[in-house]
């Protein structure tokens, strides 16, 4: 850090100092945070979501311009304004959502840029001769012949790191890279970090896993709305301190499952037989059969993309052109559109919050209302009620903890966890009878998903039907009553207790190595039933 | 917030001073005398009755259409129909105005209806076709402007003509079908009331009642919409037979209350004129009136400054379009506005 020539391999290989990042929208995503790497470590940052910690990495890679502060590689200052000058001075970027053109193949993605020539053609053999030659020697093999779009997200993700490898990058940041893989694509993720590291890279480690981090990092720098908490040596802090520094207080765990006795978990709230959808000629969806009744939760489990979001748009009437039935509460809903689908009492937590949840830029309280505005009190069925409105409102924001300074703030301006707040409190104040929960924590803070967690069991123990679909396997084992496993559009396994399934053998069943046949399952539903 | 509001009025503020400055210096450009030329500009219409007159008349089709395209605009359709439709709503009030015989206060009321009823099939058009079979209305109002436009011609040149007459005008409108122009020397006439009770509608029917807040959430997000079950078709729909009804509804007004005959020979423009109102207005019917006057000063202004000078009118162009340019520029000024959130952010945290 003091310069001289000597000293820099003592120095940190990375400091950002004193960032300080503003959106145009006025919120302040990094407060004068200083960040230090020490050159051939796994450096995990961690913090809740919205702590700022991709924005800071944003700013590293140039793709955020900073408003104020300093960054140095090895020791000296650079100005790093777009991708291109980030990877020039070897910081490479391993995206949440990958980069990669799916109809190449896996050698020409990592050499996509600075392709081998043979003349003015491009040399197939010399590019996956290359790929060989990188994957053997970081531990990170690949098919070099094999289409990106046919390849499972582990191989995507390996492809990612492959390419930052190749161009030269000694500091490689991973931004949960975690969050889309099975736990045994976890454990090879692991150890080809764990190779890199011998290998003299320096690793940065976004996370909000903290078991993954206390297992793979050497140390770990927390965040906490904008601002940087400390640094500590991963060995000397238990997993219960990191979390209260993310959280800034104590944090429960243990997730709570709802308990309510059999005899209560009687009448069918969510029945659907034999759903089929063809989309271009594949079936997204087969065979779909499942129920869910009242006082229970049923999650269903699955590496996203096998027809999860499909089910669900289907369930609540987003999408129309599928086989098969539906029942809510007794009532025929195969037909119906999303409005007449609320009606017989489903509420929905969208996957994609921003898109469906909510409307960015309207109030919080026309967000608030958008399930009801023609309903009274807050509308006589013409004019709104705009005392019954606010009044509302700020109950709802009161009851759901919504940080919010006032109804009419424009819903953009919250948080991620407050905004998904918003969203939760919509659907479960309308008393519904079935709750589709697609996602309901993704991308938001230990503490909101801790709210949220509470609500979500406290509406099953009150009598909902819940399904909860979740790419999280710590949320969906530790809510669900009943497990259902998805893979490639099917159904392909029921555990009647979730209690009794351990994450390995969920993991078989999600990458399609394991599987029950399709007359045992519906076999252990109707047994449920009966 | 209140940063944010004052930010916006100043921001208003610096793209109209930005826009003046650049018309000065084209004014200085062409003209002689540039100094009395932009004088007669900026005080033009308030140098005779008649002027400050012509100036409320030409807000007041300026603000209709202005109401009819904030309420498409507010609904996320690109609807720039109002053009055709006032032009039918006025052919429909003055076929309405010439033939029925009825006692004066009820035939200035069927012939408003007449024009309402002309501009909501006008809307109605690309509405279906957008909700049927998601055609771009932008496309089908576009081209259904030159539809209608046709369309009131031939009406009125085969059907409706004053064969006594050299020009190509229609029939005298009776007298029981016009509205009453109340101040002497003026037309300011008694469709300001109707005006009046339009932008109040508007403005209610938008913020106050649920299908209005169907019509802005459709707009907001279409599919955050479709997801809470407002059933954004029938929006899309019946939006845009509203924003027609009162395009038409503007048009007969127009015509019953400063015309005696139908004599415009092309499209008089208006509907365009309504976007640039209701996009100055940010969709927001309260202000429609306002940006509308705004742009009726700027008009007569530069009318009397053609007389008056050796500049023409056709320099207000360039004021409007570099206002529209500043104000709808999202980076405009952003920079600015960092620097004072920047500020903002420093204090509270040397607070803390």
């Amino acid at each position: 850090m003091e310069g001289g020539k000597e000293s820099q391999r003592e120095g940190p290989i990375l400091l950002m100092e004193g960032i300080t990042k503003i959106y145009p929208n006025g919120l302040v995503a990094n407060s004068n945070v200083t960040f230090e790497v020490r050159e051939g470590e796994i450096h995990a940052l961690v913090g809740e979501n919205g702590a700022g910690k991709t924005t800071l990495m944003k700013v590293l890679f140039g793709l955020e311009k900073h408003d104020a502060g300093n960054i140095f590689v090895k020791g000296e200052q650079v100005n790093i304004t777009s991708p291109r000058q980030a990877i020039g001075h070897g910081i490479g970027m391993v995206h949440q959502h990958f980069m990669l053109a799916p109809s190449l193949t896996v050698a020409e993605n990592i050499v996509l840029g600075q392709e081998p020539r043979k003349g003015i053609w491009f040399d197939q053999k010399k590019a996956a001769e290359t790929c060989i030659d990188l994957g053997k020697k970081y531990g990170l093999e690949v098919d070099p012949y094999a289409k990106i779009a046919d390849v499972p997200v582990g191989v995507k993700q390996r492809v990612e790191i492959l390419k930052a490898l190749l161009r030269g990058s000694e500091i490689l940041v991973l931004d949960e890279p975690t969050a889309v893989l099975t736990p045994q694509e976890t454990v090879e993720l692991f150890a080809a970090l764990k190779a890199l590291k011998e290998g003299g890279h320096t690793i940065i480690f976004i996370s909000h896993k903290l078991a993954e981090v206390k297992e793979i990092s050497d140390r770990v720098t927390v965040m906490r709305s904008g601002r940087v908490v400390g640094t500590r040596n991963t060995e000397e802090i238990s997993i219960r301190d990191l979390s209260n520094m993310m959280v800034g207080r104590d944090v429960e765990l243990e997730l709570p499952r709802p308990k309510v006795s059999a005899e209560d978990r009687r009448e069918v709230r969510l029945l659907v037989k034999d759903l089929k959808y063809v989309r271009d000629n594949k079936d997204v969806l087969k065979d779909i059969n499942l129920q869910v009744k009242s006082g229970e939760i049923v999650g269903i489990a699955g590496i996203e993309g096998n027809g999860q979001a499909e089910l669900v748009e289907i369930l609540t009437g987003l999408c129309e052109c599928h086989e098969g039935t539906i029942q809510i509460c007794g009532e025929d809903a195969t037909e119906k559109k999303p409005g007449e689908i609320r009606e017989l009492g489903l509420s929905h937590i969208p996957q994609d919050r921003m898109t469906f949840g909510v409307a960015a830029e309207a109030s919080v309280a026309e967000n608030l209302i958008s399930t009801r505005y023609n309903k009274p009190p807050i509308s006589n069925g013409f004019l709104l009620n705009l005392k019954a409105i606010f009044a509302t409102c700020l109950d709802l924001i009161k009851k759901f903890e919504i940080k919010a300074n006032a109804p009419k703030q424009p819903v953009n301006t919250l948080s991620g966890g407050n905004i998904q707040k918003v969203v939760v409190a919509r659907e479960f104040s309308t008393d519904p009878e079935v709750i589709i929960a697609n996602q309901p924590t993704r991308g938001i803070d230990i503490g909101a998903s801790e709210s949220i967690h509470k609500y979500l069991v406290n509406a099953t123990e009150n009598g909902a039907a819940v399904l909860l679909i979740s790419a999280d396997l710590s949320e969906v084992m530790g809510l669900s009553n009943r497990l259902l496993v998805m893979y490639e559009g099917r159904i392909v396994a029921h555990f009647p207790d979730a209690e009794a399934v351990t994450e390995e053998e969920l993991g078989l069943y999600m990458l399609g190595v394991k599987h029950q046949e399709l007359d045992e399952i519906v076999a252990s539903l109707m047994g449920e039933a009966g | 917030m209140k940063t944010d509001k004052r930010f916006e009025i100043l921001r208003t503020g610096v793209a109209i001073g930005v826009a003046l400055l650049i018309g000065f210096i084209v004014t200085c450009l062409v003209s002689e005398a540039p100094l009395k030329a932009f004088g007669y500009f900026l005080r033009g219409p308030f140098t005779t009755t008649r002027r400050f007159a012509a100036f409320l008349e030409a807000a007041i089709p300026l603000t209709f259409s202005g109401l009819a395209i904030s309420l498409v605009f507010s609904a996320g359709q690109f609807n720039l129909g109002a053009e055709g439709q006032f032009f039918i709503g006025a052919v429909a009030a003055t076929a309405a105005g010439i033939y029925l015989d009825l006692p004066p206060v009820i035939h200035t009321l069927v012939c408003l209806l007449a024009g309402i009823a002309a501009g909501a099939v006008a809307g109605f058009i690309p509405g279906i076709l957008k909700a049927k079979w998601n055609a771009s209305e932008l496309v089908s109002s576009l081209m259904l402007n030159y539809v209608f436009l046709k369309l009131g011609m031939y009406l009125v040149t085969y059907h409706m003509r004053d064969q006594s007459v050299g020009a190509l005008v229609s029939l005298p409108l009776k007298e029981t079908s016009l509205l009453t122009q109340f101040i002497p020397n003026t037309r300011i006439h008694t469709g300001v009331f109707i005006l009046l009770i339009t932008v109040l509608f508007c403005y209610y029917y938008l913020f106050r009642t649920s299908q209005g807040y169907e019509v802005r959430m459709t707009g907001q997000n279409i599919e955050f919409a479709r997801y809470s079950g407002i059933p954004v078709l029938s929006v899309i729909l019946s939006v845009q037979v509203l924003a027609g009804a009162i395009a038409g509804l503007g048009g007969a007004v127009e015509m019953l209350g400063i015309y005696k005959r139908f004599q415009w020979l092309a499209s008089p423009g208006y509907g365009f004129d309504g976007v640039i109102v209701a996009t100055l207005a940010k969709n927001n019917p309260a202000l429609v009136p306002v940006t509308a006057l705004f742009l009726a000063y700027l008009r007569v202004g530069a009318d009397v400054m053609a007389i008056y000078s050796d500049v023409s009118a056709e320099m207000v162009a360039i004021i409007q379009a570099v206002i529209i340019l500043l104000v709808t520029a999202e980076a405009f000024l952003s920079g600015y506005r960092r620097r004072m959130l920047l500020r903002e952010v420093k204090q509270s945290a040397s607070a803390s």
